[in-house]
């Protein structure tokens, strides 16, 4: 399709229609609606490629798709921060409904109360989750929950430094360095051999299981922090909590996470929905949306958007963040996992991951040359010391049709960090197995 | 005695933790194939977990029903003026949901995903073109991630040439909440800059301000007053004299897509909400995505990830680069992707032809807004708008006692969703309206007519709009006690 017959099934508008409205306004062309725009400024035509049909797109979109391996036809050992966990077929079709989909900020309660009263919905859960007292509507995603909690903290405090531990994964450290440029907060590495942290400390943060898959003894590390002063801030894997003592359980005060595990593709990153809970004293201090629970005009139980004041329309330059828009359908999404699986589930699925992750171990393990990390506990990852550099072992598993495990040889020489979840077949694992022992061996 | 329909009332508020019933699941379990692992020290592990029960049935009838409580594009007229909420795409939904695309890991080796890369590669491609910038990171996770990444940019753009007294970024004062809290973020002072009788921005205001402590000036295009500023070459001009930094909103991208190109005008770097202006549904607040654009000044500034392509047509390999000065990473990963996708999908739908299109009907569908509710409804800056109106109901206010808010709530009972109220701030008893191009004429008459009478209604009951609205699940709500003894979560009673 192309010139002047060109219309687009998005907008219903003809040119018929289009020359009425312009007599109703009283111009002769649409170019005088445009006459504010400087003179010499109007764009003729941009070099964009011509319009599709909806076929032609979809045509082009199955070969980019197909141009890529895919976790599902290869099996995939690779965690990292994201994971692969089944999904109820329940969750994408309530998210799919556009009321939820196509349904704005629920500004406006009296038409957003199934916004609202789901968001209420995610609050509790993942306050039941974590066994914190609160918890908000969601951030964009983990890492930037977790660089918003060491600004709260240092707002909580007053301090300037931030400690975090050397096991916490090195992406969301970068993710932490750009959101502490410009307040000019220090950032201090923490190593488990340490008993102290520096002068003037407002926050360390732990991530359980820590970046390599191994618990971290949060019992002592929460001591630690609050013998000097500091907010314990931890990191949490969410379908962990549903098997391991939850950050509540150990004097947690603010937990972050993504929430990704619970119901969300990996789509490539994003996008994700960070968790974000908190001891009830500091919700004042809270970024993001929160939803509370009040009555409306009849006395009837309604869900507003609350605790504003702490936000940007309200707040602008003094807002606890800038964050406006996040990432609610997807909270939504977490929402719909955690009460499909529900109690029993939740714990399954954990306990599940935990299994498939240790007989991926215990067969790497036996393996000549290759040796696992396993005298410390892990849930769902582990660190794999290689004969090979894992970059080259992770070119030929594809041959085997395996996405192996993430090349971490910048942490751990040789180092692979393998994932297994219940998605994770034990024919698959005993594949990577056999290949890693084929490739190993030079066979 | 509860009655009947009182109890249908209260039932169907329920929580999922007061549906919960010990023993029902609402999915299928997976077996374990594989032999049983010892488990940790009890010590170590959870006792209790509280989880809702529910069958898969119980579950889905409950999110539905609630879920009808929702108003959304897809069932309702939507003017929310500055939110741009446009038609959503349903093939765009369709591409993002193929397993190649949904189902990748974000660490996988780039060999592996040259797909994925390449449709980043060709959307940035895409941006910047539509733009007239140089440079794009996806990265961005929401237009307000966008600009703290933009302001970022300034900041080490600034500190590089050891500009360090350049704190202050200015700020016009019909701007969004984001931009100062952005501002502030990435350690700038903000200075709140007046708009002129036009709506423009004042240049002698701007002259005063750009000085050797400018560091950037902040402003949308056209304006949330809906309005190109006419001013907007000498503004920026000026910035770019004192050695500031010119920062676009890239909100109100809807009103010129196609038409003109903010890097044309001297803009040094933008956002784009890919969720307004390129169709990402909203999802009741989110996912987003603001990708940040730049221009040659902050180009090699701009965070992380950026696709890059080397080789040519039939040996092509793409790649996940890092720019030279880059502030470092918004996020763990590339962007969302998710969202990425379906504004590629949306360019590529309208392409050439259909892109300036939407520019061309969203103006004239303000603007023919514009001119059938001049006279009902007071207008404080009578002029051309662009792609949304800016009215204001002190009129109604004074003669009758009705505010922006009960118009609003008004709007609801006609099926219409209300129009941004009470914003910009400089504007009292603003209601915002921006229809976008994917509404129809006929749809847009509705609505006038539904104005027109509300006015009418103002005059003759002015209660029926403080009590409005009227069929909706709640009435009016109150927000004060909300706040005030704040209920954030279900607890078991005790």
């Amino acid at each position: 399709m192309s010139g002047n017959d060109y219309q687009s099934p998005y907008t219903p508008n003809t040119d018929h229609d289009r020359q009425q409205m312009l007599e109703a306004i009283g111009v002769s062309s649409v170019e005088e609606l445009f006459k504010d725009i400087p003179e010499g400024y109007t764009t003729d035509s941009l070099d964009l490629p011509p319009a599709l049909s909806e076929p032609e797109l979809m045509a082009y979109a199955q070969e980019l798709a197909a141009s890529n391996m895919v976790p599902g036809d290869y099996a995939c050992f690779l965690g990292a921060g994201v994971y692969r966990h089944h999904i109820p077929a329940v969750v994408r079709q309530i998210t799919g409904r556009s009321e939820f989909m196509t349904a704005y900020t629920p500004y406006q309660p009296e038409v957003s109360q199934g916004t609202l009263q789901t968001a209420y919905e995610f609050q509790t859960l993942i306050s039941q989750l974590t066994g914190m007292e609160v918890a908000n509507l969601g951030m964009y995603d983990g890492s930037t929950s977790m660089a918003e909690a060491a600004l709260m903290a240092a707002r909580i405090t007053k301090f300037d430094r931030i400690s975090i531990m050397d096991t916490v994964s090195p992406l969301y450290r970068e993710v932490l360095d750009t959101y502490a440029q410009a307040p000019g907060l220090k950032i201090d590495t923490f190593t488990s051999s340490q008993t102290e942290l520096e002068e003037g400390t407002a926050c360390l943060i732990v991530q359980q299981p820590n970046f390599f898959g191994y618990m971290e003894d949060m019992a002592a590390l929460s001591k630690l922090a609050h013998d000097n002063g500091a907010l314990l801030i931890v990191s949490a894997d969410p379908i962990s909590l549903a098997m391991f003592k939850p950050p509540g359980d150990y004097d947690a005060d603010i937990v972050v996470g993504e929430g990704q595990p619970m119901g969300v593709p990996p789509t490539f990153g994003g996008p994700f929905v960070g968790l974000f809970a908190c001891k009830q004293e500091y919700i004042r201090q809270m970024p993001g949306r929160i939803v509370g629970k009040t009555v409306d005009t009849k006395d009837r139980t309604a869900y507003v958007l609350t605790l504003q004041t702490r936000e940007q329309h309200i707040r602008r330059e003094r807002a606890t963040s800038n964050i406006c828009t996040a990432v609610a359908l997807i909270a939504l999404m977490s929402t719909v996992y955690m009460s499909s699986n529900g109690k029993r589930g939740m714990r399954h699925v954990a306990e599940l991951c935990y299994h498939k992750a240790h007989y991926a171990a215990t067969l790497i393990d036996e393996l000549p040359g290759y040796s696992v990390k396993t005298d410390e506990t892990f849930f769902q990852e582990f660190v794999v010391e290689c004969p090979l550099p894992p970059s080259e072992l992770n070119e030929k598993l594809l041959d085997y049709k395996i996405i192996g495990g993430l090349d971490i040889t910048a942490q751990v020489p040789n180092g692979m960090l393998v994932c297994a979840t219940e998605v994770n077949t034990r024919e698959e694992i005993e594949r990577l197995a056999g290949a890693l022992a084929e490739i190993g061996t030079g066979k | 005695m509860t009655s009947l329909l009182e109890k249908f009332e209260l039932n169907r508020r329920q929580l999922l933790m007061e549906r919960s019933s010990p023993g029902r699941i609402g999915t299928t379990l997976l077996p374990l194939d594989v032999p049983e692992s010892e488990l940790p020290d009890s010590e170590i592990l959870r006792e209790e977990l509280e989880m809702p029960e529910l069958s898969e049935g119980d579950l889905v009838r409950y999110f539905s029903q609630i879920s009808q409580f929702n108003f959304s594009i897809d069932h309702n007229f939507y003017p929310l003026g500055s939110c741009t909420m446009k038609y959503n795409p349903k093939l765009n939904d369709e591409v993002a949901s193929l397993p190649g695309l949904a189902q990748i890991h974000p660490l996988q080796p780039e060999s592996t995903v040259q797909g994925a890369i390449k449709l980043l590669w060709e959307l940035q491609d895409r941006l910047a073109e539509i733009t007239g910038l140089v440079g794009v990171s996806l990265a961005p996770m929401a237009g307000a991630d966008g600009e703290l990444a933009g302001m970022l940019m300034a900041r080490a753009y600034h500190l590089e040439r050891g500009d360090t007294q350049r704190k202050k970024v200015l700020i016009p004062d019909s701007a969004h909440g984001t931009n100062p809290a952005s501002a502030a973020m990435a350690g700038f002072d903000v200075v709140s800059l007046p708009s002129d009788a036009d709506g423009n921005t004042d240049l002698n205001a701007i002259r005063a301000a750009a000085d050797d402590e400018l560091a950037a000036l902040m402003i949308t295009l056209p304006s949330t007053l809906g309005l190109f500023d006419t001013n907007i070459l000498e503004v920026n001009q000026i910035v770019r004299d004192a050695g500031g930094i010119v920062y676009g909103d890239g909100a109100n991208l809807n009103a010129i897509v196609g038409r003109v190109r903010l890097g044309d005008l001297g803009f040094d770097v933008i956002h784009s909400n890919l969720h307004k202006t390129f169709t990402q549904p909203h999802g009741g607040g989110g996912p987003g995505s603001g990708p940040v654009i730049a221009g040659e000044r902050l180009v090699d500034y701009l965070p992380l990830p950026i696709a890059t392509r080397t080789g040519s047509d039939n040996n092509e390999y793409f790649s996940l680069g890092t720019p030279p000065k880059t502030i470092g990473r918004m996020g763990a990963f590339h962007g969302n992707f998710g969202a990425l996708v379906r504004a590629y999908a949306y360019i590529s739908t309208l392409g050439k032809e259909g892109i300036p299109k939407i520019s061309e009907d969203s103006v004239i569908n303000a603007n023919y807004i514009l001119s059938q509710l001049k006279g009902y409804y007071d207008l404080p800056y009578d002029r051309t708008c662009m792609h949304e109106v800016v009215f204001s109901a002190r009129n109604l206010k004074r003669d009758h006692g009705v505010s922006a808010l009960d118009v609003s709530k008004r709007l609801i009972d006609y099926g219409i969703h209300p129009p941004t109220m009470y914003f910009p701030l400089i504007v009292e008893e603003a209601l915002m309206i921006e229809p976008t191009e994917t509404e129809s004429k006929e749809t847009l008459d509705y609505f006038i007519e539904v104005m027109k009478t509300i006015a009418q209604e103002a005059a003759d009951d002015p209660d029926l709009l403080h009590n409005a609205p009227h069929n909706t699940p709640n009435t009016r709500v109150d927000e004060a006690r909300a706040a005030r003894r704040p209920n954030l979560r279900w607890r078991r009673e005790s």
